[in-house]
């Protein structure tokens, strides 16, 4: 992937990467010739997919570790629950349980979130709309 | 307005530089083995682990160094087969029975638990193919294999994962085949012989597996006479240790 500034017609130079944490990514381009800067943002699904590549952005600035991409990306049992989630989790109703368990479980895995807690939860039900839960 | 190959300028992610970097290094962690031989067959069920860890151990118990590579990374068997732990390997790669070295996605992942990734849940079918991809490519190149004599991959049903394997390792490895008798099984691992013939994969032959009982057939000779590769190997329902010894002494 290259960007060209069309009106210089000069190929545009990385500068600067930004990951915010919410699986997204961005990374801007500045024009060596009038300085014009363009961004690049991508979304988790556009973000992941560079990820697999196994490259980065900008280039890397310290050397691969060994099974770096599968340590960083395969989910080995799930997010962990702290004892407060684990408490509040377990005052749903059972015939629910599991459902609420797995929708906050995607909610940790989509945003890269290690152990669930009782904040993220409630992060997650303000974002989700899922009050009383 | 100029197009992509005509703008030349060094590019500082040097992205296409970094995917260089990842070949090399698996050519590097490669460089000390002899032969490289994929197990497969284009059906499922027909025993590719079995015969790939057995084989392995015969092979190892004859004096041989031989590593495992499980590219079934949605159905990893090989650590139960070799007994390696199942827990996040260390460098070095863990060791199996008989001193095969491994390596299998079922060491990361927790008894029973499906293989996932982080990431957007939708749409996940489009850069999940890529994962596993950059998973192998990992296994192949962060594992110190050092000097072996065969290194066996164990491939999934289907040939997706051996395509992927012919571009991480630039180039087709050997293939062993594996089937059983019948002829349901002959037509689709037919299908995986023509793609590997196509690919330039060597066939070394083909296994015969779960021979003598109820599996009826002659797909292992109609297979053979197809595609001039021999039958190395009838394997029955028990096999003893002098099966899998003769079968590596032939491969």
């Amino acid at each position: 992937m290259k960007f060209l500034c069309v009106e210089c017609d000069q190929q545009m130079a990385f500068a600067e990467r930004a990951l915010p944490g919410d699986g997204t990514l961005a990374a801007s381009f500045k024009c060596p010739k009038c300085g014009r800067v363009v961004a690049m943002l991508t979304n988790p699904m556009e973000t992941q997919l560079v990820s697999s590549l196994g490259v980065e952005i900008g280039g890397r600035t310290v050397p691969s570790e060994p099974f770096e991409m599968v340590r960083a990306n395969v989910v080995t049992g799930g997010p962990a629950w702290s004892d407060g989630a684990q408490e509040r989790l377990s005052r749903v109703p059972s015939f629910v349980r599991g459902m609420v368990k797995k929708i906050y479980a995607d909610y940790a895995k989509e945003r890269g979130i290690q152990e669930i807690t009782p904040t993220i939860m409630d992060t997650a039900r303000a974002e989700l709309g899922l009050e009383g839960m | 307005m100029r197009t992509y190959y005509q703008l030349t300028d060094p590019d500082r992610s040097g992205l296409v530089d970094q995917i260089g970097a990842q070949r090399k290094r698996v050519a590097e962690r490669l460089a000390g083995v002899a032969r490289i031989v994929a197990v497969m067959s284009g059906k499922g069920g027909v025993g590719k682990s079995y015969v790939t860890a057995h084989l392995a151990r015969g092979l190892a118990r004859a004096g041989r160094s031989v590593g495992v590579l499980d590219a079934d990374l949605n159905g990893p068997t090989i650590p139960g087969l070799l007994k390696v732990p199942q827990a996040p390997p260390d460098q070095p790669t863990a060791i199996g029975l008989d001193g095969v070295k491994c390596i299998s996605m079922g060491q990361f992942l927790e008894a029973g638990a499906p293989l996932a990734f982080t990431g957007p849940s939708a749409e996940s079918f489009v850069w999940r193919g890529a994962m596993e991809a950059a998973a192998l490519r990992e296994f192949l190149s962060d594992v110190e294999w050092g000097d072996l004599d065969v290194l066996m991959l164990d491939l999934p049903p289907g040939m997706q994962r051996y395509i992927e394997l012919c571009d991480i390792l630039g180039k087709a490895p050997a293939v062993l085949t594996v089937t059983i008798p019948t002829p349901e099984s002959r037509d689709a691992v037919r299908r995986a012989m023509r793609a590997a013939v196509d690919h330039g994969s060597e066939l070394l032959g083909i296994v015969e597996n779960m021979v003598g009982r109820d599996f009826e057939g002659t797909a292992a000779d109609d297979l053979a006479r197809e595609f001039a590769t021999p039958v190395l190997a009838r394997i029955p329902w028990h096999p003893t240790p002098d099966t899998w010894a003769e079968l590596g002494a032939r491969l």
